[in-house]
């Protein structure tokens, strides 16, 4: 059965990996608004679900005119993206703008406020496209190129479950020790028996790799599809590119100025007003790009599509420290493994009992031990500081 | 001489209080004038009524003859108003470098921004040598010497100091005295607002004293530090 659950893991892990680009491409939309305004918003899901409905109506529309499915796809994207990015800066406008200038000071109110956004957008886009088509569901075309299955090297597989190994026995091992420590009365891990830890599980995992070498070095038959390498090569060229954008242009700092300290950003000449639309315009447009990116993946989208994977991607901006850039993408890439590993391997541990429907048990119970560690989250900073 | 800034009887509040009742206060082209008062005498807001952080209920800002008190913080820095404000507010999460980079926002032209931190790094040093640090985690001197910084990268007509002095060792406190007399012989104008009456007096050309929202008394910095209710009340006898 270990040998099973090992064969597994670098194919489960792919496609959670994958699953993940898409959760931390929206989970930076919540990350950077929440870093500008202190504001979760919730209408993120919906703006998300914009540029998945857009992108299926380009697709749809376009078909005919652009034989070329990879031109036909650039085009989902960006018009995905500028659409959902449209519907952000407009629900800034029309609903949290005028509640800033009342000065609002109860969190609650801009909160019920992004609840309301959210339904309204649902049901928004409902009535268009029930207007427009008579039926509200729509279907991403599917391409024989972006359904082309390529085999990867073994090795990768090797690499991939040798690091995983290493990885599990190292959060076992540190656990236990913890356990230990806390029961012997001191609190910690100090840096030394944290790397003796490291080296221990390294040499576990390499045991375990010299024992099952059939297994771990055997044929894996590791797979991916076209339309998931696109997935990935363009949620990692935005994530580069927005990482670029925040910390090398103007703008980018100007965001992160505001972020810190918005009443000191306009002593600079900065008109928060404008960074934080900025803002809003960047978050949809990533938001809007997964939106198409999950309906190639997915298929089917619909006017309440939005709802869990914006929940699954709060929930990764959190993990990674709301606020926090870079916790965002890896808060999202951690919580689709989990979740795949989730679905996998209790249908498997179970025998079946409980299926892929309780994928999200094993992983969100994950998520809840991480934080009860890390409250804060893997990135974020202690409260009281910031982007 | 051109007046750069002028105070025409602004009231401003907070809520119910009143903290500036009427207050009347100008500063010259290249003049260093200091505003000195007792804690919660109301200078801070003042330099905030200025920059535009917060408007009057009555009363007008004029920056070089044009009324300002209605326009929000980022356009009255575009004008020319460097607001060095209290507590230096530096951007803790970006580095030396980028917190001056974000002074020179309104700046587009590249060289100029370069020309300007270089000018920056002439006049502290130690900024130069802490390019890449964050700003939160300078020593209290680096932060006073990096928000001064912060706002020159504006190249601003006017300069506002709220307390550059306050809370650092006697050699720092003196280090941005000195600062601030070199920068008003190169041309700049500045409005400096200090607890430390002594050294205000001895750096400014004239001085406004300020008690509970009011000028109580105006004149220039020599005449007022040898005033008796001044020596009293913020020299020390
Ligand atoms: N945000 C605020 N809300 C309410 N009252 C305020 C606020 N800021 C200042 N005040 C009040 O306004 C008055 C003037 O405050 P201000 O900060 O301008 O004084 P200050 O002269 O700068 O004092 P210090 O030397 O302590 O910095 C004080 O009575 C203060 O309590
Ligand atoms: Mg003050």
């Amino acid at each position: 059965m270990l040998e099973v659950l090992i064969q597994l893991l670098p194919s489960v892990l792919l496609e959670g990996l994958i699953l993940g680009f898409v959760y931390a491409m929206i989970a930076l939309g919540y990350t950077m608004v929440y870093g500008v305004l202190e504001l979760i918003n919730f209408a993120h899901s919906e703006i998300f679900m914009s540029g998945a409905v857009a992108g299926a109506e380009t697709f749809i529309l376009l078909k005919a005119a652009v034989p070329n499915p990879f031109i036909l796809l650039a085009l989902a994207i960006l018009i995905g993206g500028a659409v959902a990015a449209i519907v952000a800066i407009l629900v800034e406008r029309l609903a949290y703008r005028p509640l800033r200038r009342r000065g609002t000071t109860n969190r609650l109110v801009p909160l019920i406020t992004a609840i309301g956004a959210s339904f309204f957008l649902q049901d928004l886009v409902r009535l268009i496209e029930g207007l427009w088509h008579n039926a509200f569901y729509r279907r991403y075309p599917s391409f024989e190129v972006f359904e082309a299955t390529y085999t990867l090297p073994n090795l990768l597989g090797s690499v991939i479950i040798l690091l995983t190994l290493w990885i599990v026995f190292w959060v076992l091992a540190y656990f236990a020790y913890w356990i230990y420590r806390a029961a012997t009365g001191t609190k910690g891990v100090s840096r030394r028996a944290s790397r003796g830890l490291w080296i221990a599980s390294l040499v576990l995992t390499l045991l375990v790799a010299v024992i099952d070498r059939g297994t771990v070095f055997g044929d894996l038959g590791l797979t991916i599809q076209m339309k998931s390498i696109l997935v990935v090569v363009i949620s990692f060229a935005m994530l580069y590119g927005l990482n670029w954008l925040v910390h090398k242009t103007k703008l980018g700092i100007a965001i992160r100025a505001v972020a810190q300290d918005a009443q000191t950003a306009s002593l600079m000449g900065i008109d928060p007003d404008v960074i934080i639309t900025y803002t809003f315009l960047i978050g949809g447009f990533l938001g809007g790009v997964a939106g198409v990116l999950f309906g190639l993946l997915y298929t089917l989208v619909h006017p309440y599509v939005g709802f869990i994977p914006g929940i699954k991607a709060f929930t990764a901006a959190v993990l990674g420290g709301i606020g926090n850039i870079t916790g965002a993408a890896l808060g999202g890439l951690v919580l689709g493994m989990l979740e795949m590993l989730g679905g996998t391997y209790l249908t498997f541990l179970t025998n079946g009992a409980m299926g892929t429907e309780y994928k999200d048990i094993l992983a969100f119970a994950i998520l809840i031990f991480i934080l009860l560690f890390r409250p804060q989250g893997i990135m974020g900073e202690q409260v009281g500081e910031k982007v | 001489m051109k007046k750069v800034l002028e105070l025409k009887n602004v009231h401003t509040y907070y809520g119910h209080i009143h903290a500036l009742k009427g207050i009347d206060l100008e500063v010259g082209e290249g003049e260093i004038v200091t505003l000195i008062g007792a804690n919660g005498a109301g200078k801070t807001t003042t330099l905030r009524t200025i920059s535009g952080m917060i408007h009057p209920r009555e009363g007008e800002v004029l920056f070089e003859g044009v009324a300002v008190h209605h326009l929000p913080a980022h356009q009255i820095v575009k004008r020319g108003v460097g607001h060095v404000p209290e507590g230096r507010r530096i951007f803790p999460r970006l580095t030396v470098e980028e917190n001056l980079e974000i002074g020179a926002y309104l700046q587009n032209d590249r060289q100029e921004i370069e020309r300007r931190k270089a000018e920056v790094f002439e006049l502290f040093p130690r900024l130069a040598e802490r390019r890449r640090q964050l700003g939160g985690t300078l020593s209290g001197g680096e932060q006073q010497m990096l928000a001064i910084g912060r706002a020159l990268m504006q190249d601003p007509r006017i300069l506002l100091l709220d307390e550059p002095s306050m809370g650092l060792a006697p050699v720092l406190v003196d280090v941005i005295f000195e600062t601030v007399a070199e920068l008003n012989k190169r041309g700049k104008t500045i409005l400096l607002v200090e607890q430390n009456a002594l050294k205000a007096l001895e750096v400014a050309h004239r001085g406004y004293v300020l008690q509970t929202g009011e000028i109580t008394l105006a004149g220039p910095a020599k005449e007022l530090a040898q005033n008796e209710e001044v020596k009293k009340a913020y020299l020390g006898g």
